[in-house]
């Protein structure tokens, strides 16, 4: 049985009483089914008792009777950030002229190799990370708190982050953006200072520079013309390259999305989630399976057959994580971004995951500075608290893993600059700032006692952040 | 330029170094694991060969005595160096892929000979030259505590006198000279402990016995006694001035150059048991995947990926505290984590391999039970997890030894 959703095009006021109570009282059942509904498996069952129980609760429950009818379609979008189960159509998309020709676009060049062990940024990285540091402690760490709350990142914060050009981070020079060579070590450092301020606002941030470093890496001619010039100008499109599935034991090479051909064209189906600012994004990437191989589709918004719903989760809410679905959505043969046999898509699931990579790294110094300071302020049994092993040996055991997290992604970043394999390099790292990432942010928490547990401190919102480490795949990319 | 690649200028000398291992360590790894106390005669050859190698300069300085500092004026301070340091802690790594018990009994490359290249001037050091020097600093009362030592130096016109009981001397029976730490005036704590070049044919010096152990048995773990042991004033290494201002940091000064050398052997350890682990599981039928998420491959490969990660994080901090020093920048807290990560994962990657190998690598016909009895001893000699957690700390949060205890 497939209950009905509440869709924001069925809205219709004249079938709103009926349809309502029926969606209603299907989703009501739906929801007492066994399998994963309110934290329940599969292998409970509901007494007549329970049932009634249960209806009485759902009864209890106003906003929901509030929902049906009463809200009107303005506060829609602010709803449907904050509360899941709720589609609407995508944005507006705005019109792209069309230009260039089909063949391969411009492609940067590798970095050379010198041969030498060095941990030292290049001038260009340095000077980049000091403005983003910059930002990342005089405007995201500020926001942060209220950004998480509201599930939405503040115009501001983005504004300031297309001022100093990250969209443009991957973008070649001779296409206007700011990169001679390869941008993956950039990217790297860019997204660790970034997430020092914030993780969640790092990664609404960074979401539009991912589809456009996707552009600038596979891109057509024609599809660098057509869409790269909006993303280094001065009103950059909200975009969002998706690849997770919400699905257990998710596998970004096995996707339940699928691309199927159409003439000259393509029809994609599917559902996609961790889709960052989806209610605003004006173009995807979309992954999906074509002939057995994943790929990679450009989608603009307001394609028909495209609709998006809130998915706040665990952290990471200042990004306002969406799922797209997709139904029968139809884009055009220019629409396929990079190649058909999987090599390109191989490479941005392993790019994307360097970046989250970063992304830990960032936050889990966010961490080992807050408690650093904390444990020398605060005092019990007459002294500060780091002056105990048990407390002190934890801060150096997030200092030592901090620091093999950090190497591991350099490791991987600088060899995809120099065009070297780093699928090893990009593997460990991620196992790494996954498991010990959020060892780090589990006893970041634990430093703080009590305390780390309220929102008053930030360390539980860095909990929160870093367990999504390990589970993302796309949304960012350097 | 980032880059934490192997660098290109050592390349052969790690090829050659894993060659050495490969030939001449594996090969009798097994046999002196089981004669404990038996001398490797087969090492004098392969040091001959070292030596003479090194002669030639194809080394770049690599070896036990690689991380003396460098204070000749720098040409250009802005080029980035790839020299002794880096070279000794990756053909050390090396070396232990092959043997660690082996590579600690090597002729001329004792840890006492590391210690030389860290403290001593120049004179000593063209004096010292040719020895095999072992390091002793551990006594029976005192182990982690190293400031607390009882063993006496007493100034007697041109020459010191030494009393005390050394343990755990690592190549204390073969070495022909010992490094000995001794306290010139208790009272003045950690600032008088100074180090001393013993010659093993001094009459007060006697090697009581050899210990019987868990791992590395190829290598001597000597007890030695000074008794009215008496060296010319000039075999104290640096400086014979009590600064209190400075305090350990002349004896100190060897722990950050030798803590990453150990942190290369656990490094070297831990990939014998992964090549061979790899190697036993694909043989199995499990390969690993680095693009399949950990969570949809097996077990054994998942648990593979998490093990592989921590030894490269160990590895790249390695790496990182020896090109700190080849570029003279101070790295006691980098040496510390590298020889606190390594030192850990030593111990989880080669007990893990054990694990995944069942019986198979239990049994005493593969290496695998050897590597996890050698890789305890890394975790403990030249500052236990624990220094080494104590010392990072008290960095991190900026505290004093009386603060942090």
């Amino acid at each position: 049985m497939v209950a009905p959703r509440v869709t924001g095009t069925t809205y219709a006021p004249l079938v709103k009483g009926v349809t309502q109570s029926y969606i209603w009282l299907m989703s009501f059942l739906s929801s007492l089914r066994p399998g994963g509904r309110h934290g329940l498996s599969s292998r409970e069952t509901r007494d007549p008792i329970g049932y009634a129980i249960a209806a009485v609760n759902r009864l209890a429950q106003s906003d929901l009777i509030d929902r049906v009818g009463l809200r009107k379609q303005t506060e829609q979008a602010v709803y449907s950030t904050t509360r899941n189960g709720f589609r609407v159509a995508t944005a507006a998309g705005r019109t792209y002229a069309r230009a260039g020709r089909r063949t391969a676009g411009e492609r940067p060049a590798n970095a050379p190799s010198r041969g030498v062990f060095d941990l030292t940024p290049t001038e260009d990285e340095s000077m980049l990370v000091d403005v983003v540091q910059e930002l990342a402690a005089e405007l995201f760490r500020p926001a942060a708190a209220a950004a998480d709350e509201a599930c939405a990142a503040p115009a501001e914060v983005l504004a300031a982050a297309q001022e100093v050009g990250l969209p443009g981070l991957g973008v070649p020079e001779s296409l206007g953006g700011i990169m001679e060579e390869r941008s993956a070590m950039a990217g790297t450092l860019v997204a660790e200072a970034l997430a020092k301020g914030d993780m969640g606002l790092a990664v609404a941030a960074l979401s539009p520079g991912a589809v456009a470093t996707a552009l600038g890496l596979w891109g057509t001619d024609e599809q660098q013309q057509t869409y790269l010039p909006a993303f280094t100008g001065t009103d950059v499109p909200t975009a969002a390259l998706t690849i997770a599935e919400p699905t257990v034991l998710f596998d970004p090479f096995e996707l339940s999305t699928t691309a199927l051909r159409d003439g000259d064209g393509f029809v994609l189906d599917g559902v996609k989630s961790a889709v960052v600012r989806g209610a605003e994004a004006e173009l995807f990437v979309v992954a999906a399976m074509l002939d057995g191989t994943p790929a990679l589709f450009l989608v603009e918004s307001g394609t028909e057959g495209l609709e998006v719903e809130a998915d706040p989760s665990m952290g990471l809410r200042a990004a306002a994580l969406s799922r797209l679905h997709l139904t029968g959505v139809r884009v055009g043969a220019e629409a396929l971004l990079g190649d058909t046999d999987g090599v390109a898509y191989t490479e941005c699931v392993r790019l994307s995951r360097l970046a989250w990579c970063a992304l830990a790294v960032g936050t889990g110094q966010a961490v080992l500075d807050y408690v650093k300071d904390y444990v020398n302020e605060r005092q019990a049994f007459g002294e500060p608290i780091s002056h105990r092993q048990s407390v002190a040996f934890m801060v150096a055991d997030i200092a030592i893993e901090l620091q093999a997290m950090r190497l591991l992604t350099w490791k991987a970043a600088s060899r995809a600059t120099r065009g070297q394999d780093f699928a090893r390099e990009v593997a460990l790292a991620r196992q790494l700032c996954s498991e010990k990432g959020m060892r780090i942010g589990l006893d970041g928490v634990q430093l703080l006692g009590g305390h780390g547990f309220v929102k008053e401190h930030p360390v539980e919102r860095w909990y929160r952040d870093l367990r999504a480490v390990g589970i993302m795949e796309g949304a960012v990319l350097v | 330029m980032i880059n934490l690649e192997t660098p290109k200028k050592q390349a052969q000398l790690i090829d050659q170094a894993h060659q050495l291992a490969m030939n001449m360590l594996r090969p009798i790894s097994r046999k002196y694991d089981r004669a404990e106390h038996e001398y490797p005669k087969e090492l004098d050859m392969l040091a001959a060969l070292i030596d003479g190698v090194s002669e030639t300069g194809a080394t770049g300085g690599a070896g036990a005595g690689g991380v003396r500092r460098d204070e000749t004026p720098d040409k250009d301070p802005s080029k980035v160096r790839n020299g002794a340091n880096l070279a000794s802690v990756l053909s050390v790594a090396e070396m232990c892929w092959g043997d660690t018990a082996l590579l600690l009994s090597m002729p001329r490359q004792g840890l006492g000979n590391s210690a030389i290249a860290s403290v001593a001037n120049e004179e000593q050091l063209e004096r010292y030259k040719g020895t095999w020097a072992a390091m002793a600093i551990t006594e029976p009362g005192i182990g982690s505590d190293s400031a607390n030592l009882a063993t006496t130096a007493v100034k007697d016109g041109d020459e010191y006198v030494i009393n005390g009981e050394k343990i755990y001397v690592t190549s204390g029976d073969r070495a022909d000279s010992v490094v000995v730490w001794a306290t010139l005036d208790k009272e003045l704590g950690r600032a008088a402990i100074k180090s001393f070049l013993v010659r093993k044919n001094n009459p007060g010096l006697k090697v009581e016995r050899l210990e019987h152990k868990l791992g590395i048995r190829a290598s001597d773990t000597a007890a030695i006694t000074f008794t009215d042991c008496r060296v010319p004033a000039e075999d104290l290494l640096g400086s014979p001035e009590i600064d209190t201002k400075s305090g350990f940091a002349g004896a100190m000064a060897t722990f950050d150059n030798t803590r990453p050398l150990v942190a290369a052997m656990a490094i070297g350890c831990a990939r014998a048991s992964l090549d061979l682990t790899r190697d036993l599981l694909e043989q199995a039928g499990v390969t690993i995947d680095y693009d399949r998420p950990a969570e949809r491959q097996v077990a054994a490969a998942a648990k593979f990926l998490q093990l592989e990660a921590d030894w490269e994080g160990a590895q790249l901090l390695m790496m990182q505290a020896a090109w700190m020093a080849d570029n003279r920048k101070p790295n006691s807290l980098e040496a510390s984590m590298a020889k606190a990560k390594a030192g850990r994962v030593g111990s989880d990657v080669t007990l893990s391999c054990v694990q995944l190998c069942g019986t198979l690598g239990y049994s005493e016909g593969e290496l695998l039970e050897k590597w996890a009895r050698d890789s305890k001893i890394l975790d403990i000699f030249e500052g236990t997890q624990q220094i080494q957690q104590l010392i990072v700390a008290r960095r991190i949060l900026g505290l004093t030894s009386s603060e942090l205890k």
